[in-house]
C-alpha cells in the first residue's frame, strides 16, 4: 500500500504542483491518477520513487516513509514505465529488459534468461532480442518498456502515460494485454493518464486531479460515473458520460464470461501485432 | 612520368633516389616525430576535455565562460604560440604539444557537452527512475550515447592537429613539416612532395582508424545508418 498524507509540492517560484494530497493506494490493484495537464498527477507519481521530493507531508510505501530510503535502492524496487518508453538506444532489447537485474548484480546469464522469459510474457517475438530499440515499432518499444519495469519483479509499478504515444488500435491492444498481465501478477500499479476513457477502462480506483494539484474525487469508476463529485469532474468526464457508463457496465458483464474474454484478447493481440510487424518490416 | 612534371630549371618534381637514400633516417624519423607531436595533444586534450565537458554539462553555468576561453585559444595563430612558448619551454616537443593540446581542447570540450546534450531527456529520466546513481548513469548510459558526437570532434581535432604540426617546422620541431622547410630552403621539390603525400596519408589513415573505432564502439548506430547529428558536427567542426 502506498499512502500520501498531507503531501504538498511547492516549487521555489511559488507554483504549487500538488496541494495537501491525501491518498491511499491499495496493494495489488490498478489506481489511475487522471486529470488535465498541470494538475500534478505526474508530480504525485514521481514523489513515490523520489524523482521529486515532497515539500510537506509524507509519502509512505508499506508504512515506510520514502524519504528514509536511499533513492537508487528505493527505485530498483519500483518498476517505472514512461510515455516514450525511455529505452537505452545503445543496448539490445534483451539487455534493456535486464537493466534492473544488472543493477541489482544478478548473474548475467540469469538476468538474460529472465529477460527472455519476460519478452514472451509481454508478447514480443524472441527474434527481437538482439535488436536495438530504434529497430522496433512504437508499440513494440512500449512492450519492452513494460517488460523492463517487470524484470526484477517489483511489487510496485509506476506508469506515466505509457500508452499515449502509440496509435489507438495498438493502444487498445496494449491496454488489454496489460489488464491480462495484471490479472496474473497483481502488482500495485499507479497509472497516470490524461485520458478519462483509459482511466475508466484500467482503474480499480480513479483519482481525478484538477489544475493546482487538488484531488477532486477519489473513487471507483462506477462511483465516478454515477456520481461525479463536482462540476469539474462532470465536465472532465465529458458530455458522453451516459454512454461511457453504459459501455463500462457492458464490459463488466462481458468480463463474467471470462473464457470468452480471454480468447477475444488473444485474437485482438494477434490482430494488432500483424500490422505492427508489417510496418516494421516495411520501414527497413 | 615524373620527368614530365619537372619545374623550371629542369629539377624533377620527385627524385626517387633521394627518397631511397633518406627514407630510413630522415623521412621515417620525421614521420615518427609527426605522429608523436599530433597524437600526444589528442590524448592529453581528450583526458582534459572529458572531465571538463562532463562538468560543463552537469553545471551549465560553467559552460559559457569555458567556451569563451577555448574559442579565444583556438583563434590564436599556432605560429605565435610556438614563438612565445619557446621562451619558456625552449626548442622541445612540449613547445608544440601545448598549443596543439589547447586546440584539441577547444574542439573536444564542446563535443563532449553536445554529446551529453544529445542524450534524450526521457532516457536520462528513465535511467534515474530505474535506480542508476549519477556516476553509473554517466558511465553506462550518457557517455556511451555521447560517443558518436565525441568521436566526430575527435576526428576533426586529429586531422587538424596532423596538419598543424607542420607549422612547428618554423621553430625546427615540425615532424614532416621539416621536409617543407628543407625543400624550400634548398629549392628542391622532392621533400615537399613527400611531406605533403605523407601528411595527407597520415590524416586519411588516422581518420579511418578513428571511424573504425567509432563503428566498433557504437554497434547500435549502424542499424540506422550514419546519424544526422554526427554529420552536422563534422560539417560545422570542419568549417571552424
Amino acid at each position: 500500500m502506498i499512502t500520501f498524507e498531507g503531501v504538498t509540492k511547492r516549487y521555489p517560484d511559488g507554483t504549487v504542483a500538488v496541494d495537501t494530497l491525501d491518498l491511499e493506494i491499495p496493494a495489488g490493484r490498478i489506481t489511475v491518477l487522471v486529470g488535465p495537464s498541470g494538475c500534478g498527477k505526474t508530480t504525485s507519481l514521481r514523489m513515490i520513487n523520489r524523482m521529486v521530493d515532497a515539500t510537506e507531508g509524507v509519502v509512505a510505501v508499506d508504512g515506510k516513509n520514502v524519504r528514509e530510503i536511499d533513492p537508487p535502492t528505493l527505485r530498483r524496487g519500483i518498476g517505472y514505465v514512461i510515455q516514450q518508453a525511455g529505452l537505452f538506444p545503445h543496448r539490445t532489447i534483451v539487455d534493456n529488459i535486464a537493466t534492473v537485474p544488472f543493477l541489482l548484480g544478478w548473474d548475467k546469464k540469469k538476468a538474460r534468461a529472465r529477460s527472455h522469459e519476460l519478452m514472451e510474457r509481454v508478447g514480443l517475438d524472441p527474434k527481437l532480442a538482439k535488436r536495438y530499440p530504434a529497430q522496433l515499432s512504437g508499440g513494440q518499444q512500449q512492450r519492452v518498456g513494460v517488460a523492463r519495469a517487470l524484470a526484477a519483479d517489483p511489487p510496485i509499478m509506476l506508469m506515466d502515460e505509457p500508452f499515449s504515444a502509440v496509435d489507438p488500435i495498438v493502444r487498445a491492444s496494449l491496454q488489454d494485454e496489460f489488464l491480462r498481465l495484471q490479472n496474473d501478477l497483481e502488482k500495485t500499479i499507479v497509472f497516470v493518464t490524461h485520458d478519462i476513457d483509459e482511466a475508466i477502462k484500467l482503474g480499480h480506483k480513479i483519482a481525478v486531479f484538477q489544475v493546482g494539484g487538488k484531488l477532486a474525487q477519489y473513487a471507483t469508476p462506477e462511483e465516478i460515473l454515477d456520481a461525479p463529485a463536482d462540476d469539474f469532474v462532470r465536465d472532465f468526464l465529458g458530455g458522453e458520460r451516459g454512454i461511457k457508463r453504459l459501455r463500462f457496465f457492458q464490459e463488466l458483464d462481458a468480463e463474467e464470461a471470462a473464457e470468452q474474454a480471454t480468447e477475444q484478447a488473444a485474437e485482438q493481440r494477434a490482430a494488432a501485432d500483424r500490422p505492427e510487424a508489417g510496418s516494421t518490416a516495411a520501414e527497413r | 612520368m615524373y620527368a614530365a612534371l619537372a619545374i623550371g630549371d629542369g629539377e624533377p618534381l620527385i627524385r626517387w633516389d633521394w627518397i631511397a637514400r633518406n627514407w630510413d633516417d630522415d623521412i621515417l624519423e620525421s614521420l615518427k616525430e609527426h605522429l608523436i607531436l599530433s597524437f600526444t595533444p589528442i590524448l592529453l586534450g581528450f583526458l582534459i576535455a572529458l572531465p571538463l565537458g562532463i562538468a560543463c554539462a552537469r553545471w551549465r553555468r560553467f559552460y559559457p565562460p569555458v567556451l569563451a576561453v577555448t574559442s579565444v585559444l583556438y583563434a590564436l595563430p599556432a605560429i605565435a604560440l610556438f614563438v612565445v612558448l619557446v621562451a619558456f619551454t625552449g626548442l622541445t616537443y612540449t613547445t608544440v604539444i601545448i598549443p596543439l593540446t589547447l586546440y584539441t581542447l577547444s574542439v573536444l570540450v564542446p563535443s563532449v557537452v553536445d554529446g551529453l546534450g544529445s542524450v534524450p531527456d526521457h532516457v536520462r529520466k528513465s535511467a534515474t527512475a530505474m535506480g542508476f546513481g549519477e556516476t553509473r548513469r554517466m558511465v553506462q548510459v550518457e557517455l556511451p550515447i555521447a560517443v558518436p558526437v565525441v568521436m566526430a570532434g575527435l576526428r576533426v581535432a586529429t586531422v587538424s592537429n596532423i596538419s598543424l604540426v607542420s607549422v612547428g617546422a618554423m621553430i625546427g620541431i615540425g615532424g614532416l613539416g621539416e621536409l617543407f622547410t628543407d625543400g624550400l630552403r634548398r629549392d628542391f621539390p622532392t621533400p615537399l612532395v613527400v611531406g605533403i603525400v605523407l601528411i595527407i596519408a597520415l590524416a586519411f589513415v588516422s581518420d579511418m582508424v578513428l571511424l573504425l573505432i567509432q563503428r566498433l564502439l557504437t554497434p547500435w548506430e549502424r542499424t540506422r545508418g550514419a546519424s544526422k547529428r554526427e554529420k552536422e558536427v563534422l560539417a560545422t567542426g570542419g568549417a571552424a
